[in-house]
């Protein structure tokens, strides 16, 4: 899965990183609380939100995260896309809300790795 | 900067944190681990030492009236300290159970507050100790280690 995949999935715009269309999802974490993100994502995962604050693409440069999806058609002001385009994080707002892009993204690398989301596997 | 032949060159980044400066903890987290990205350590290392920064920067700039940040590089380790002046912890016991807050609702609100901050500090650190006197401040050290005593490859 790649970001140009997961903003089709998620009918989102992507308010920077052009040049990361192409970059590796290796996971994806949903999430509101800071501290949890910064104990629980890994490397390469794609961070999904509906927090709108700096915090945010702080903790996804941290914590080499793929890039930030944020959810219900939030979208963070300049300072923040800003801060994202100088740690080459690419930004992407969805009108999908949180269980939604989940679902969505679960579905789709599901298939991708042809696996089926029911049986947990 | 280093040079190939060198251990880790031994450096110590310093950075004020004011009262409600609750931006300067992720900014602050970010420059350091550009600095040891620069210095070519692990993404491990980096990673556990930025998760301490960013958590322990903002416990200062939520609790305290102003603070220090300094993080000290050397051969065999990276310490993270932070020094305020402030309320202090009464219980450090309790402040270290997960899920226990005296943050506010506007700490809350952007995210942080979950009673997360001290265990995950804990848990990324090696050593770890806290010294605080109520009404006078609090004094965090945490240390990460290099798993190998040998010279870290600089790239």
């Amino acid at each position: 899965m790649k970001i140009k995949d997961v903003q089709e999935i998620l009918e989102a715009e992507l308010l920077c990183g052009d040049d990361c269309l192409d970059n590796d999802v290796g996971g994806y974490f949903a999430c509101d609380l800071i501290s949890e993100m910064l104990l629980h994502i890994k490397p390469s995962s794609l961070l999904v939100t509906s927090l709108l604050n700096a915090h945010v693409v702080h903790t996804a440069h941290v914590m080499d995260a793929s890039g930030v999806v944020f959810v219900g058609g939030k979208k963070p002001d300049e300072t923040i896309i800003a801060n994202a385009r100088l740690n080459v994080i690419p930004l992407l707002s969805t009108s999908c809300l949180i269980y939604e892009c989940c679902g969505r993204l679960y579905a789709s690398s599901a298939v991708q790795e042809n696996i089926d989301p029911l049986n947990g596997d | 900067m280093a040079n190939s032949e060198s251990c880790t060159p031994q450096i110590t980044l310093d950075f004020p944190i004011g009262e409600k400066d609750f931006f300067m903890a992720g900014e602050s987290a970010s420059k350091v681990k550009k600095t040891l990205q620069q210095l070519g350590l692990r993404q491990d290392i980096i990673r556990r030492v930025a998760i301490i920064i960013y958590e322990a920067a903002m416990n200062v700039a939520i609790h305290a009236s102003h603070g220090q940040l300094i993080v000290h590089v050397d051969p065999e380790a990276i310490s993270v300290q932070t020094e305020d002046v402030g309320a202090g912890i009464p219980d450090i016991d309790l402040a270290m159970k997960e899920g226990y807050s005296t943050a506010p609702y506007e700490i809350r609100e952007m995210g942080f507050g979950a009673g997360m901050g001290l265990p995950n500090i804990k848990q990324c650190s090696d050593e770890l100790s806290i010294e605080s006197k109520v009404g006078e401040g609090t004094t965090l050290k945490a240390i990460v280690n290099f798993i190998s005593k040998t010279c870290v490859e600089v790239k």
